[in-house]
C-alpha cells in the first residue's frame, strides 16, 4: 500500500532534514501527516480527555462544578484559567483534535488520489523472482501451459486477473479495503462537523413544572439554559404545554421497596402561538417532540402548598413550593420567601422559611426525623423561620432554593430555642410574637423536564455509522496479490518437456492466512494434472 | 420456579461453575507441568547423541498424560461454561419482571467472563489455541471470585431509564467487545512475555522448555491478537459510539454528554484506534503495539469497575447511584 511505502521512506531517512525552506516545508508536512504523528496525536487526545472525568464540568453538571469551586477556592481560579471546568471546549483540547483533523486531511487526500489511480491500474507485473515473495509454491506438470493458466484463472474467483506477458498471470483482489479505510477516516471528519454544528446551534434547558401549571417556550421560562455560540434566541420554536397529571408507581414490597418506576406525565401542548391543544403522555425514554425540539421527563419531586398569613391576618403567600429531593426516600429541601408580609401594626416585614419535606414521615430517637418511603403517604414539613431582609432587592439574582441569611435573624420561642414548624398535611402553626401563621394545605407532584434541540446530531450519527461501515471493510477485506508463472522446460534425453508452475502471493494487510490460501490455490491449479514435486 | 428461586439457582450455578473452572485450571497447570518434563531437547537425546530409550518411554508416557490432561481440562471448561450460562440466564429470570441480566456491575462481569470463555472455546476449536487455556481459565476464575466477593448485588428490576431496546443492544455489544478485547489482551501479554523469554533464552538455554515453548511464535501471537482486536473494535465502535448515544438520547435527551463513563469509553476507543495504527506504523509494530493494546484493556476495565467506585454518583450511568437524586441536584 502506498502509505506503507511512504512509511518506509520516512523510516529510511528520518533525520535527513533538507535546508531549503520549500524542501523543509515539504519535509515538515510529510512528518505532520505521517502515521507516527497520527499515533502521537491520538494518544494526546486520549490523555487530554482524562481530566474531564475527574474535574466536574460546567457543561455536564454545573451544580457539581460550582460546588467544587466553593470547596477549593485556591485551586479553582487556576483550574478556570486552564479550562479544566470545560475541558472539551478548552483551547488545548480543541488544538489537539484540530491538529489531528488537519493531519487526517493531509493524510487521506493524497491517499484518495493514489487509490483512484490504483483502481484504474491493472495488477502489477509478476516480479522476476517469485520465490522471494512471502509465499511461494512450485510444481511441475505435463499439461500445456495454456491449460494451466486457464485453470489458474478459474482458481482466482473475485480477483482482477490480467496476463501482462505470455506465461504469467497477475491477479489482485480486495480493492475495497482501502475504500473502506478512506470512508472510515472521512467519516471521522463528518462526525466532528456534526458534533461541532450541534453544539454551536443547539440548546439544552431545564425547567421544573408543578402539576397543573404550564410552560411556554421562551427563554425567561427556563430554570437553566445552555446554548451554543451560534444559537439564536428567536429560533426557539413557539409552543406551550401544561402538565395535567403525573404518575409514578413505587414498589411497596420486597427488597426493591421504595424504588420508583413507570413515571408518566400527561401533557396538553399547543404548537405555535395558538395551535390546537393536543394531548400526549411522556415518560422516561419517551419524549414529546415539537418541531425538532424535544421535551424529556427527567425526574420528579413534591411541591407542598403552603400558605403564610401575616400578623395583620392577610394571606402574604400561598401556593405550591418546589422542594428538591435530596435522596432516594425523597426527603426534600425547600425555601419559602415571603417578601410582602406586614406586622400586626402594619409595618412591612419580610419572612423566610426553610426546611425539609418528608413524604412519609418517620421518627426514631436514634435517627431523628426521616422519610420512610418516597411516596407521599403521610407528608410532613419541618421548617425554621426567619425575619429581616431577604436580599431580594439588591439586584443580585438569587436562587429560589436558597435562603440568603446575611440579612435575616432566626425566630425564637420564648425559651430562646429556635422555632421549628412541624406541619403534617392540613396543619397550621402560629409564628411567635404574633407574626402570623403557616399552613400546609396540600401537596402536588412536580416534574423536571429537559427541553433541548441538537440540530446536527443526525449528521454525527450518520458519520459514525458510515465510519463503522468503512471500518468493517477496512478490517475484514484482505487485499491480496497472486502471481502465476508457467514455463516449459525441455525434457531430458529428448523426452517430452514439462511445465513448471510457480504460484506466489503477497498479502497487503496483516491478519490474513496467506499460506493456506496459496496452498489451496496451488492444489486447485494442479487440479487433475499428475503430481510431482 | 419463582423469581427468588431463580436467584438462588443463579448463585449456586456461579459457585458450581467456579469449581469447574478451578478444576480446569488445575488440570491445565498439571498439563503444562508434564509438558515441561518432555522438553524435546533434553529428553530425546542421550549424551552420546543416541535417543535414550528410557527417556523416550518416559516422554511418550508424559505426552500421553499431557494430552489427557488437556482433554480433561477442556471438558471441565466446557462444563463450566455451560453452568456459567445457566447462571447468567437464571439471573435474568430472577428479576421481576424478567429482564436482560445486565443491570449492574455484578451481572455485567458475570456475562463478560462467559463471553471470554466462549470466545476462547471458539478459538480453541478453530485455531487450536490450547495454550490459551491456563490463562483463560485462571483469569475467569479470579474475575468471578472478585465479582462474587466484591460486586455482588441482589436482583433488582431495571430503572425506567434502563428499559430501552437500545440498552439491550448497547450492552450486549459492549459485553461481547469487552470479552474479545480481554482475549486479545491475553494474546498481547503472551506476546510480551514470550518476546522477553526469547531474548533471554540464550542465556538460560538449559532451562527446561515449559509453557512458553508451546506458545506459538511471536508473529502468530501478534496476528491472533490483531484478529481478536479487529473483531472487537468495530463492535466497540458500535456499542460505545452508536447504540450508547442513541440510548442516551432516548433516556436523557442528549447523544453525548461527556459523562465519566462516556469519556472513558471514548478514551478506550481512541487507544484501540492507536493500537490499530501502531500495527501499521514502522517502529511501532510488535512490542509497542502490544503495550498499547494493554493500555486499551486497562482503560476498558477501569471504565467498568473503576468508574463506579471513583466517580460513583458523578456518572449518570452509575449503576450504584440513584438517577433521581442526581438529576435533581443540578
Ligand atoms: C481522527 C483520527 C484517526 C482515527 C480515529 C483513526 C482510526 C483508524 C483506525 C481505527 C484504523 C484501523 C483500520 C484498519 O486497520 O484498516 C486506521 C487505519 C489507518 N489509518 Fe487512521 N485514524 C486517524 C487518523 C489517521 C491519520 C491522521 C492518518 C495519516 C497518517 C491515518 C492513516 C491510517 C492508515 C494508513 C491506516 C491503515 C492501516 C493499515 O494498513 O492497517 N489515520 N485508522
Amino acid at each position: 500500500m502506498s502509505t506503507t511505502t511512504q512509511q518506509e521512506r520516512e523510516q529510511r531517512q528520518p533525520d535527513a532534514m533538507p535546508l531549503a525552506p520549500r524542501e523543509f516545508g515539504r519535509w515538515a508536512w510529510r512528518q505532520f501527516t505521517s502515521m507516527r504523528t497520527a499515533l502521537v496525536l491520538l494518544f494526546l487526545l486520549a490523555l487530554a480527555s482524562v481530566p474531564g472525568s475527574v474535574v466536574p464540568q460546567d457543561g455536564v453538571d454545573a451544580f457539581a462544578a460550582s460546588q467544587w469551586r466553593e470547596q477549593h477556592p485556591d485551586l479553582a481560579p487556576v483550574y478556570d484559567r486552564l479550562g479544566l471546568f470545560d475541558v472539551y471546549g478548552s483551547v488545548w483540547f480543541s488544538a489537539i483534535y484540530l491538529l489531528l483533523m488537519l493531519s487526517l486531511v493531509g493524510c487521506i487526500v493524497p491517499r484518495c488520489k493514489v487509490y483512484l489511480d490504483a483502481l484504474r491500474a491493472a495488477p502489477p507485473r509478476a516480479p522476476r523472482n517469485l520465490e522471494r515473495l512471502p509465499e511461494h509454491r512450485s510444481f511441475a506438470t505435463d499439461e500445456a501451459p495454456e491449460t494451466v493458466l486457464e485453470r489458474a484463472r478459474g482458481a482466482l474467483p473475485g480477483y482482477r486477473a490480467v496476463s501482462h506477458e505470455p506465461g504469467t498471470l497477475s491477479a489482485e483482489r480486495g480493492y475495497l479495503r482501502e475504500a473502506g479505510n478512506l470512508l472510515f477516516h472521512v467519516s471521522v471528519i463528518v462526525v466532528l462537523v456534526g458534533f461541532a454544528l450541534g453544539s454551536l446551534l443547539g440548546f439544552k434547558g431545564g425547567v421544573i413544572v408543578v402539576k397543573g401549571n404550564g410552560f411556554a417556550n421562551t427563554l425567561s421560562q427556563y430554570d437553566d439554559f445552555v446554548a451554543g455560540k451560534l444559537f439564536d434566541e428567536k429560533s426557539l420554536e413557539p409552543f406551550s404545554f401544561t402538565v395535567d397529571d403525573f404518575d409514578v408507581t413505587f414498589i411497596t414490597e420486597g427488597r426493591e421497596a421504595g424504588m420508583a418506576h413507570e413515571f408518566t406525565a400527561d401533557l396538553t401542548y399547543r404548537r405555535g402561538l395558538d395551535g390546537e391543544p393536543q394531548r400526549q403522555q411522556i415518560a422516561v425514554n419517551h419524549p414529546l417532540e415539537v418541531d425538532g425540539t424535544k421535551v424529556y421527563l427527567i425526574s420528579h419531586g413534591y411541591a407542598p402548598h403552603i400558605t403564610v398569613r401575616d400578623g395583620a391576618g392577610h394571606v402574604a403567600f400561598s401556593g405550591p413550593v418546589v422542594f428538591l429531593p435530596e435522596d432516594a426516600t425523597f426527603r426534600s429541601f425547600g425555601v419559602v420567601k415571603v417578601p410582602d408580609a406586614r406586622t400586626r401594626s402594619g409595618q412591612p416585614l419580610q419572612l423566610g422559611l426553610e426546611g425539609e419535606l418528608y413524604p412519609t414521615y418517620g421518627f426514631t430517637m436514634r435517627t431523628g426525623p426521616f422519610s420512610a418511603f418516597p411516596d407521599d403517604k403521610d407528608p410532613l414539613i419541618s421548617m425554621t423561620a426567619w425575619r429581616g431582609d431577604l436580599g431580594l432587592d439588591d439586584g443580585v439574582p438569587q436562587s429560589v432554593y436558597d435562603l440568603d441569611k446575611s440579612g435575616l435573624t432566626q425566630l425564637k420561642n420564648d425559651d430562646g430555642k429556635p422555632v421549628r414548624l412541624d406541619l403534617p398535611l392540613g396543619a397550621t402553626q402560629r409564628l411567635p410574637d404574633g407574626l402570623g401563621s403557616v399552613t400546609f394545605d396540600g401537596i402536588s407532584p412536580f416534574v423536571k423536564l429537559q427541553i433541548s434541540r441538537t440540530p446536527a446530531d443526525w449528521l454525527a450519527l450518520l458519520g459514525v455509522s458510515l465510519a463503522l461501515l468503512g471500518l468493517l471493510g477496512s478490517l475484514f477485506i484482505r487485499p491480496r496479490r497472486v502471481w502465476v508463472r508457467v514455463r516449459r522446460t525441455d525434457g531430458d534425453a529428448g523426452g517430452p518437456g514439462r511445465t513448471l508452475v510457480e504460484v506466489a502471493g503477497l498479502d497487503r494487510s496483516s491478519g490474513g492466512d496467506l499460506s493456506t490460501r496459496i496452498d489451496t490455490m496451488a492444489a486447485q491449479i494442479k487440479g487433475a494434472g499428475r503430481e510431482e514435486p | 420456579m419463582s423469581h427468588d428461586q431463580f436467584e438462588v439457582l443463579s448463585n449456586q450455578a456461579v459457585a458450581v461453575c467456579a469449581v469447574f473452572y478451578f478444576v480446569a485450571v488445575m488440570l491445565h497447570v498439571a498439563e503444562w507441568a508434564f509438558a515441561r518434563s518432555v522438553a524435546p531437547a533434553r529428553v530425546a537425546v542421550g549424551p552420546d547423541g543416541e535417543p535414550l530409550v528410557d527417556a523416550a518411554h518416559q516422554a511418550a508416557d508424559a505426552t500421553g498424560r499431557t494430552a489427557q490432561m488437556a482433554r480433561w481440562g477442556y471438558v471441565a471448561t466446557v462444563v463450566a461454561a455451560g453452568v456459567h450460562l445457566v447462571a447468567v440466564v437464571a439471573r435474568g429470570l430472577a428479576a421481576d419482571p424478567v429482564r436482560v441480566p445486565w443491570g449492574n456491575m455484578y451481572e455485567f462481569t458475570l456475562t463478560a467472563t462467559l463471553v471470554v470463555v466462549i470466545g476462547y472455546l471458539f478459538l480453541q476449536r478453530r485455531l487450536e489455541a490450547s495454550w490459551l487455556s491456563p490463562i483463560v481459565t485462571g483469569f475467569v476464575l479470579v474475575t468471578l471470585m472478585v465479582d462474587v466477593l466484591l460486586l455482588y448485588t441482589p436482583v433488582v428490576p431495571l430503572r425506567d431509564a434502563l428499559q430501552s431496546p437500545w440498552l439491550v443492544i448497547h450492552v450486549i455489544a459492549a459485553i461481547i467487545a469487552t470479552g474479545a478485547f480481554t482475549l486479545g489482551g491475553m494474546c498481547s501479554v503472551l506476546y510480551l512475555v514470550k518476546a522477553r523469554w526469547l531474548e533471554r533464552r540464550d542465556v538460560a538455554a538449559d532451562r527446561p522448555a515449559g509453557y512458553l515453548a508451546r506458545v506459538p511464535g511471536l508473529e502468530q501471537l501478534d496476528r491472533l491478537a490483531y484478529r481478536t482486536h479487529a473483531f472487537a473494535f468495530p463492535l466497540w465502535t458500535f456499542a460505545a459510539l452508536i447504540a450508547g448515544p442513541i440510548w442516551a438520547q432516548h433516556a436523557w435527551g442528549r447523544y453525548w454528554g461527556w459523562d465519566p463513563k462516556e469519556i472513558w469509553a471514548f478514551i478506550t476507543w481512541v487507544v484501540y484506534a492507536a493500537y490499530l495504527h501502531a500495527r501499521a506504523t514502522a517502529g511501532w509494530k510488535g512490542r509497542q503495539a502490544a503495550v498499547i493494546a494493554l493500555v486499551g484493556l486497562a482503560t476498558l476495565w477501569f471504565n467498568f469497575v473503576g468508574i463506579n467506585f471513583f466517580f460513583g454518583s458523578g456518572s449518570q450511568h452509575s449503576y450504584a447511584a440513584e438517577l433521581v437524586a442526581r438529576t435533581l441536584g443540578g
